[in-house]
């Protein structure tokens, strides 16, 4: 059966592969944009994705070096007419996260 | 802050518009549909003449800010949270430029190319590239970007009523 969703799986298939991630969270925010003047005529529901990625991949790499990681893991699906066309990203080590869940444990 | 309203206004100047079209050698834009278009622009290298263009708006102003409508009226959600951060940074509306890519296809393909980052907005701060809207609301967060701007002495400083009140030195 054709996938619903073959943009969602090309990202997950090709950052598995490649960053092997701790933690992979995709989020099709698609249906939040659908009314952008730059989405008429785009029939595409996955257009615009928000992806939480924890990887040691990215350890001693500033963030635009991650992002252009990423960018670069996914580049056919960002330079395809009606492919991704917005990406939001929050890219961290293991490390990272680990400090991240402490501080916001503390917040509570 | 009374302040920060005025500059935030002031912020809200219109975007810069950068004329790249005449210059550069493109694909025939007669005949092919979108699709052509798109695929022509992506593999085209970026010609000297559009480097050189970039060049010079990334060097227009300590902050450059490279976004898809205009400071006042964004076109994009990226591209307002970015301009909303950098008014609430305080930058100097003085050291700061933004270029509308909806305005231009050449610099919209180009800058992508030129900085080695295929979304927009893009920001850049004396000539070095910063990043997107993630980077720029996560710096803003941190506290990383404040201290950018302020090494960079690009916000605006106290006005100079304050100064006054303050002893009003002259030099």
């Amino acid at each position: 059966m054709t996938s619903q969703t073959p943009i969602e799986d090309s990202i997950r298939e090709k950052l598995t592969t490649a960053l092997q991630p701790t933690t992979l969270e995709i989020y099709n925010d698609s249906h939040l944009h659908a009314h952008h003047q730059a989405m008429q005529g785009v029939t595409s529901k996955e257009t615009h994705f928000r992806l939480v990625i924890t990887s040691e991949a990215f350890q001693s790499k500033m963030q635009p070096a991650r992002h252009r990681l990423v960018y670069s893991l996914l580049k056919d699906e960002l330079a395809r007419e009606g492919g991704i066309h917005a990406l939001q990203l929050r890219t961290m080590t293991p490390q990272e996260e680990e400090q991240r869940r402490a501080q916001e444990a503390g917040a509570e | 802050m009374f302040s920060r309203t005025i500059l935030s206004r002031q912020l809200r100047q219109p975007a810069t518009t950068l004329l790249l079209r005449s210059t550069t050698t493109t694909a025939p834009a007669s005949s092919s549909g979108s699709f052509l278009l798109s695929l022509a622009a992506q593999r085209r290298l970026l010609s000297d003449a559009t480097r050189k263009a970039i060049d010079k708006a990334v060097s227009s102003a300590p902050v450059v800010l490279f976004m898809k409508g205009t400071p006042e009226t964004p076109q994009c959600g990226f591209s307002r949270a970015s301009i909303q951060v950098l008014g609430l940074q305080g930058v100097d509306p003085n050291k700061f430029a933004a270029f509308n890519v909806l305005e231009d296809d050449e610099l919209r393909q180009g800058i992508k190319e030129y900085s080695d980052w295929p979304t927009i907005p893009q920001l850049y701060v004396d000539k070095e590239f910063i990043g997107g809207c993630d980077i720029i609301v996560s710096m803003h967060q941190s506290g990383e970007l404040a201290k950018l701007l302020e090494e960079k002495k690009v916000l605006a400083t106290e006005s100079e009523a304050e100064t006054e009140a303050q002893g009003g030195k002259k030099e």
